[in-house]
């Protein structure tokens, strides 16, 4: 029968027949007279049964009792998306109903909030990438890249994009359904064995004039750094090809602006700022590029413009350039992409105008700072190679485990079984990197959290 | 009628400063502990000079975005009838439960021992949407509508791919449909056949077995439709498509006008998608994060994307298989938006199977009670064969009142802001002129039907006495109208991109 009067639904049942009776109808059943009685559902939904607020808190938290958060468990966890920490401000703000419950900002006269977070958010991504425009967010860094892919292709009319071979298979993966409609070809460029820098030479070979991107991330899936950028953009401009950089946006208040060696676009995950981790979802796609009309006009997504009232002169913000989407230009449209990331747009935004340039710097060093005091501890311990590549490392770095007489998930079952999350095993990705694991630190882990992280694996290795 | 006034913080020319304008060099908004100096092996090129970001106090940061809220219009604060959008209200429960450590602090790559709590609560939101929906199996992975149609587009053509047609290059989209469809489709590489819409405002049969062939992949249909209007022939329009050996998409937008009275999959659909922020009301953010689950039947389940969630009986687990030879990869990182889908099993337990069919039944009463009182208003008109009832929204058109007055939908709608409701879609569905789409959802009370309703009838009294209000309308919002044109013709879109302007 359900509930008298639903929290939910405040028309009762008694209001209902009078509105069935001012507008002459029998009954609500007649509403849906227009369904074909073949197809009319005459059965109730096998689901639960209606359940109070109460019921729900205690069944949810049930089974949710059955996760073990990072925040009980020293974890190790990153390889696209990373524990940080989030001011308490930042969640209180983005949570404020006025934002969470609005729809895409349609009627800019009631939505200037939204708007002008997004367009704070655009802005400073275009400072930490070294672009000009960037827009209002993309699903993940994922789909931000086979946006790219397309956005390349349809800028240069050419149908061949380059990518590293160290790059996360599940991306690799997503990129090659988003090109998969026009067909378009992929090239993996390989690496130096030693460091893991892109081969510049097999590079130079594959740079036709087919290709239409170029696509390098720094750091990359694996923690290390690309550090021949300038060749790369040099190389790719020669070929008149698009140089796209992906980049994790946290790093940004330490490295250089991916713009300011060449990039042409900027992509990455948006997340570590001030985004939870949440199983992986929601995360934030960041897409931006430079201001040239040949590029702007061909970008997926929502973009966020100031402009001032018709009447006067105050400013306001609208969504703009909507001739490049969807809802204007159906088939014809840069990308069918709609509903997107805002309100995680809207946090990072919050986030960074927290932290602001010495913030996201002292970040960047404690993120590089941490790495590098682990893994100059792990090396202490017989049988690792850390990290695999000699090459500088952000907060993230790979650790083989080839010479230590036990298989990683061993090692990780020990590892858990005393409370911490072991790395991320990468044998069924990159077999040719052995028995190996990408590990992750971040601002959250303190000098202690590695010491205990060393100690334990001393212990387990004997 | 109204007293309405949104917030506006504002000195002659600025509503708010931007966070750039604000703040004073040295201050911060952030702690962090003590960390540790290790000597960085970062090359100088690599390295960074400057970096141009706002320096705020925290106090500052709150007060900042604190007032850009309040110059933001929500399902909290009023009526929002945003056709197509199925703006109702979002339980705050389902917030809190998405805001638990359990939730939001789990890592994708943990051990699966250590999540069986996350993947219960996927695999059993899943079985709640395919039940709902009457298909075989659901993935939950893709962020979004669009991002739904769009895999589902990749697995139709996985599909013909499959049994060997891969003659199929075209997918038909009735000329009412959102324009995500057609772009999803032009996305997956597929030319798009449109089929025009007959006079009672539904698939043009005639017109779709014409354009109905052996090229034809797929339909993708939205039912009830974006007028509002329950695609009652869809057995035969199930029939033609299958008949030609073509699949049949569901966009599920519009779900909410038959929960629990009639599923996509009893209709012949072969692949649905979900609206999560739409149906299962999980707030939208200004513009997502949302979640577009997908469903489908029988065979098709082998396409979907990898990983799929599975319980093991025997050692009473949840596990992730990626050992689908047939799965057309990944979509996007991870398994899905699982803050947004949390909400969204939490909404489904706090409606139950009752409450989800009253959900539809209150929708419904609901426009068909716009439906009924806004139709005997001089000035506003139904296009199509109103005989019938509508389902979950109604497209009014304002051709009357503008062909008497020279006011026209946008002006109309411009001016409801003024009555402290939110504008209903306009100038969509293409295929009426000067649309109102109004989707009322289960949320509101009769009173604010009622005031709505009265609303329009004054603003088209107003057309009548005093057009010059209309057109200047909004007045009571944070802004008036914004010079969409010069926007679009001069963009500015970023802070670096003002300064430049502006020779700053």
């Amino acid at each position: 029968m359900g509930f008298v009067g639903h929290p939910y639904i405040p028309n009762t049942r008694e209001i209902r027949e009078q509105m069935l009776r001012e507008i002459g109808v029998a009954s609500v059943d007649e509403l849906f007279a227009d369904i074909p009685a073949k197809i009319r559902l005459r059965r109730k939904l096998k689901l639960p049964g209606q359940m109070s607020e109460l019921e729900v808190k205690r069944h949810v938290h049930a089974i949710l009792s059955r996760n073990r958060p990072f925040t009980k468990t020293l974890s190790f966890m990153g390889g696209g998306v990373w524990p940080h920490q989030i001011p308490s401000h930042v969640k209180e703000l983005v949570r404020r109903s006025e934002f969470l419950t609005s729809y895409t900002p349609y009627q800019p006269e009631v939505s200037q909030g939204m708007l002008q977070a997004l367009f704070e958010y655009q802005s400073m991504i275009c400072e930490l990438t070294g672009m000009d425009v960037a827009n209002s967010s993309m699903y993940d860094w994922s789909t931000s890249l086979g946006e790219a892919a397309l956005m390349c292709s349809r800028v240069t009319g050419r149908r061949k994009f380059i990518v590293p071979a160290l790059i996360d298979p599940e991306r690799f993966s997503t990129l090659q359904n988003y090109v998969s409609g026009p067909g378009l070809e992929l090239g993996k460029i390989s690496y130096d064995k030693g460091t893991g820098q892109l081969d510049t030479s097999q590079l130079r070979k594959e740079l036709r004039d087919d290709v239409a991107g170029v696509y390098i991330e720094n750091p990359g899936y694996l923690g290390f750094l690309e550090t021949q950028v300038d060749e790369i953009a040099k190389a790719a401009h020669e070929a008149g090809a698009i140089f796209v950089v992906g980049i994790n946006p946290i790093s940004l208040g330490l490295l250089k602006a991916p713009g300011d060696y060449g990039a042409d676009i900027v992509i990455g995950e948006g997340q570590p700022l001030g985004n939870s981790v949440s199983f992986g979802g929601p995360l934030l796609g960041v897409f931006a590029c430079r201001d040239d009309v040949k590029l702007v006009r061909q970008m997926p997504g929502r973009l966020i413009g100031m402009t001032t009232a018709l009447h006067g002169k105050t400013r306001g913000y609208a969504m703009v350039l909507q001739t490049r989407e969807q809802h204007i230009r159906r088939e014809r449209a840069t990308s069918s992409i709609c509903s997107n990331e805002a309100l995680c747009a809207v946090t990072a935004a919050v986030y960074l105008a927290s932290f602001g340039p010495r913030g996201l710097r002292e970040i960047g060093e404690a993120c590089a700072s941490n790495a590098s005091y682990a893994m100059r501890k792990l090396r202490t311990i017989r049988g690792l190679k850390v990290p695999i590549f000699d090459a500088p490392h952000f907060n993230e770095f790979t650790v083989n485990y080839d010479d230590i007489g036990m298989s990683l998930a061993k090692l990780n079952a020990g590892l858990l079984k005393r409370d911490i999350h072991g790395g991320k095993p990468l044998r069924g990705d990159f077999p040719e990197l052995g028995e190996a694991a990408l590990m992750c630190v971040t601002e959250l882990h303190t000098k202690d959290d590695i010491d205990r992280l060393i100690k334990t694996l001393e212990e387990i290795l004997g | 009628m109204t007293n309405y006034r949104q917030a506006r913080w504002a000195s002659d020319s600025l509503l708010e400063p931007l966070a750039f304008e604000l703040g004073k060099p040295g201050r911060s908004g952030y702690t962090l502990p003590p960390k540790l100096h290790e000597q960085l092996k970062i090359p100088k090129n690599l390295l960074r000079e400057k970096l141009e970001l706002p320096e705020l106090s925290e106090v500052e940061v709150v007060r900042h975005y604190t007032r850009l809220s309040q110059m933001n219009y929500g399902v909290d604060s009023g009526f929002y009838p945003l056709g197509s959008c199925t703006m109702k209200y979002n339980p705050k429960i389902c917030e809190e439960l998405a805001c638990l450590e359990e939730v939001e602090c789990i890592h994708p790559h943990q051990d699966e021992d250590t999540v069986q709590g996350a993947l219960e609560l996927m695999y059993k939101l899943e079985r709640f949407l395919a039940e709902i929906a009457g298909v075989d199996r659901v993935c939950l992975h893709p962020s979004a509508g669009a991002h739904g149609e769009f895999v589902a587009m990749l697995l139709t053509r996985a599909y013909h791919k499959f049994k060997g047609d891969g003659g199929r290059t075209q997918v038909i989209v009735p000329d009412s449909a959102h324009g995500t469809n057609p772009a999803s489709a032009a996305m997956a590489g597929y030319e798009i056949v449109t089929v025009p819409s007959d006079s009672r405002g539904r698939v043009d049969l005639k017109a779709l077995e014409a354009a109905t062939c052996e090229q034809t992949a797929a339909l993708m249909l939205t039912n009830p439709n974006t007028v509002g209007l329950f695609e009652d022939k869809i057995l035969k329009i199930a029939e033609v498509i299958h008949g030609a050996g073509g699949l049949l998409f569901y966009d599920g937008a519009n779900l909410n006008g038959i929960l629990g009275e009639a599923r996509p999959g009893d209709m012949g659909f072969d692949i649905v998608h979900f609206n999560i922020h739409k149906t299962f009301s999980t707030p939208h953010g200004g513009g997502g994060p949302g979640a577009g689950p997908i469903g489908v039947k029988g065979e098709l389940a082998k396409f979907l994307p990898v990983p799929v969630i599975e319980y093991e009986e025997k050692h009473k687990r949840y596990h992730l298989n990626y050992d689908r030879p047939h799965s057309i990869g990944k979509v996007k990182a991870f398994y899905g938006n699982f803050r947004v889908l949390v909400k969204a099993y939490a909404y489904i337990l706090l409606m139950g199977a009752e409450g989800l069919s009253e959900v539809a039944e209150a929708a419904v009463l609901n426009a068909n009670y716009i439906m009924r009182k806004l139709s005997n208003v001089r000035g506003y008109e139904l296009k199509f064969d109103s005989s019938g009832p509508c389902k979950h929204e109604v497209v009014f058109s304002v051709d009357p009142l503008k062909k008497e007055t020279g006011i026209c939908a946008k002006d109309v709608a411009k001016r409801l802001l003024d009555f402290g409701m939110y504008a209903p879609t306009y100038y969509f569905p293409p295929i009426v002129s000067e649309a109102l789409m109004i989707e009322p959802t289960e949320s509101e009370p009769k009173e604010e039907l009622d005031r709505f309703v009265e609303a329009l009838k004054e603003i088209a009294e107003e057309a009548r006495s005093n057009p010059e209000k209309l057109r200047s309308a909004p007045t009571s919002t944070a802004i008036g109208r914004l010079d969409e044109v010069k926007a679009s013709r001069e963009p500015i879109l970023s802070w670096r991109m003002y300064r430049r302007r502006a020779g700053r």
